[in-house]
């Protein structure tokens, strides 16, 4: 198989995926009980307001002609309007979104470094006191809750120190850089502004390592197991027989070797990310897609919550999709 | 003739959760130079971690308990963490770099299994560009490439292979990679850990063959480690016989075959099939090797021997000269 068939079959398989996903979410927004309209409402509404509402956002068309238009929107990016205001709900997305996808990527980063350069530690020194922390750190990391780690932070770092902002994503004094990709200190770096980055990256800092120390557990765990593994290799051992240094054995033998599967599971973490977002982002008062799902959810607002949970659900599968071909590309065994 | 390789007293253990077990006991061996020494015995008996031991990279949890392991270098080598002067060499008193610089450039080792002795992810020219360039950081790469693919063609491999991926060459191809590896910075001594086991019959004669041309045109010293005697009757010049991680005998391949003098090495003869002898009666060694973990005192061979007496019970045999000019442990011969 080529890599172009092996990208061309990923990418057929992915649309019976988002398929699924797309009446998935649909079919569960309508079972559950209760009318979103009235649900919507106080109680006592005129019902020509309600008739009205239900027509603007297309609920008084048949389940299909819904489902169809539903099917057909998203396809053209649209994902239909808020009950709150009658707004595009992609336009709420896209103001959103760069927040998250900001905060996403650095905690992946974070954690994806320190969950490497923990394991790869932990499997050099396998079985003495150093291993025996570090798997500590990782199950109690794994374990501990997003807010919990979110808020003992904040009062060490914020209110105790007074370092760094509890919350929120920019001074309030100041303006944020002008949009280009609307993450901040992207967006600073392409303005050529050093006291903007410097905000923002102050701003990053709290939630950055909230959100990426407790998602490195997993990392480390699966960088320990798959190094231990690689190491024990006999090409491994060949390498060093041949005088290779400990670095390139290290990881250019071991590590890369055992790095495919922590590749997958970088592609699965983002979405825990996504959905971790949710708690990180409340904690931190951070304006991205979580708080923002939050909030339509205590309004009741279905048309968003649809909305924006197929976005996540399409991202994800994106990502996945990605992921698979970086896979390929990465080894050779797959590419053939 | 100078000594290639001279080891005195080596012990290595394996600490295992049941104890320690001695898998090389107290060896005293000597290799002259441009000669080939085969090192047999059952599985093991040792002869594997010996080699590995002269590498200095026995696996965990084994480690070098004692003794020493001299090899001859022709000129001084610098390195980074002292220069290694020429003349004869302590390995077990030198630091990891220093033992890094040697491997592969004066000792190389050729493991049993080629198919898995590569690192996947890298083409067969990264692997000798990567090996060139640990001892030779100045080679330019193409510089490199073009001596891994002399190398190569010299082993009957074509050049423009080296931009395959090792899972895109059969195993004997492989091995003949491997072999390149270990030749291409001109070692003087080579160590091959059943280089031909996992083989056919008619690539093991091939292998074998290249690697006594080998030797020949670089003037190797070779270590030989196999169960196989056939293989060790066409390539080596002496043979030493180990059991339980002792040295039981050492003679010339011709006085080995002929003569032997260890009960041992005699009843292994009779149970090696003859195709000149077809009606020979293969003679199999009854009972199993005694526990290395709860090693028994005196001759280790002595529940097994046919010639068993008390002394060998109570007294390990000293290795002494025998009759043939060669050496053997065993109290049959050490009345005299």
């Amino acid at each position: 198989m080529t890599l172009r068939s092996y990208v061309t079959s990923r990418v057929l398989l992915m649309i019976p995926m988002v398929m699924l996903l797309l009446t998935l979410v649909f079919v569960i927004l309508r079972v559950i009980p209760g009318d979103p309209a009235l649900l919507h409402f106080e109680k006592g509404v005129d019902p020509v307001v309600l008739a009205e509402f239900r027509h603007r956002l297309g609920l008084d068309k048949p389940i299909l002609e819904q489902y169809f238009d539903y099917l057909v929107g998203i396809l053209r990016g649209d994902f239909g309007i808020s009950m709150q205001d009658y707004a595009p709900i992609s336009t709420h997305l896209i103001g959103r979104f760069p927040a998250t996808l900001e905060l996403s990527i650095y905690s992946m980063i974070f954690a994806v470094l320190l969950g490497l350069a923990l394991g790869v530690k932990a499997s050099k020194n396998y079985d003495t006191v150093t291993d025996h922390s570090i798997r500590l750190f990782s199950i109690v990391t794994y374990a501990i809750p997003v807010f919990f780690l979110g808020m003992v932070l904040q009062f060490f770092f914020s209110i105790w120190l007074g370092w760094l902002p509890t919350g929120r994503r920019f001074d309030a004094h100041w303006m944020p850089p002008p949009t280009v990709t609307g993450m901040y200190t992207i967006d600073s770096i392409l303005a050529g502004d050093l006291f903007l980055l410097v905000i923002s990256v102050r701003y990053l800092i709290l939630p950055t390592i909230t959100l990426g120390t407790i998602l490195c557990g997993i990392f480390i765990r699966l960088t320990r197991t798959n190094m231990l593994e690689t190491l024990r290799m006999d090409f491994v051992t060949a390498a060093k027989a041949r005088g290779l240094s400990d670095g390139t054995v290290t990881y250019g033998y071991a590590l890369r070797n055992a790095f495919l599967p922590i590749l997958t599971m970088i592609g699965i973490q983002f979405a825990a990310l996504l959905a971790g977002a949710i708690l990180t982002e409340t904690t931190f008062s951070w304006p991205g897609l979580g708080t923002y799902l939050v909030d339509r959810i205590g309004h009741r607002d279905y048309t968003a919550i649809q909305g924006t949970v197929v976005f996540f659900g399409i991202l994800v599968s994106m990502l996945t999709l990605f992921v698979d071909i970086l896979y390929a590309y990465l080894d050779p065994r797959i590419r053939l | 003739m100078t000594n290639a390789l001279r080891i005195q007293d080596l012990t290595v253990e394996y600490k295992t959760r049941r104890g320690v077990a001695r898998a090389v006991d107290r060896v005293q061996l000597s290799l002259e130079e441009n000669r080939t020494l085969g090192l047999a015995g059952e599985s093991g008996c040792g002869k594997s971690t010996l080699g590995r031991a002269i590498m200095r990279l026995v696996p965990h949890p084994g480690q070098v308990a004692g003794g020493n392991i001299y090899i001859n270098i022709d000129d001084d080598i610098p390195c980074k963490k002292g220069d290694i002067p020429k003349g004869e060499v302590d390995i077990t008193g030198l630091n990891e770099e220093q033992m890094r610089v040697l491997r592969g450039k004066e000792i190389a080792y050729i493991f049993q299994d080629p198919m898995t002795s590569l690192n996947p992810m890298l083409t067969i020219g990264n692997h000798f560009i990567q090996m060139i360039q640990a001892h030779n950081p100045e080679i330019e790469k193409e510089e490199a490439l073009d001596r891994g693919k002399e190398v190569l063609e010299g082993l009957g491999i074509l050049p423009e292979r080296v931009t395959d991926y090792p899972h895109q060459f059969s195993g004997g191809m492989r091995q003949r990679v491997m072999i390149g590896l270990g030749m291409v910075l001109r070692p003087r001594l080579l160590i091959s850990d059943e280089p031909t086991t996992s083989l056919d019959v008619i690539v093991e004669a091939q292998i074998l063959e290249q690697m006594a041309e080998l030797k020949k045109t670089f003037n190797l010293t070779m270590i030989l480690i196999t169960h196989n005697l056939g293989v060790l009757a066409q390539t080596a010049d002496d043979i030493a016989i180990m059991y339980c991680g002792r040295i039981v005998e050492l003679a010339s391949t011709e006085n080995l075959f002929e003569a032997p003098q260890h009960p041992y090495a005699q009843a292994l003869l009779l149970s090696v099939p003859d195709v000149t002898k077809p009606n020979k009666k293969l003679v199999w060694i009854p009972g199993a090797p005694p526990d290395l973990v709860d090693p028994i005192p005196g001759c280790m061979f002595n529940p097994r021997c046919p010639m068993a007496m008390d002394i060998c019970k109570t007294q390990v045999p000293p290795l002494i000269e025998s009759e043939t000019g060669g050496l053997v442990a065993c109290h049959l011969y050490g009345g005299k």
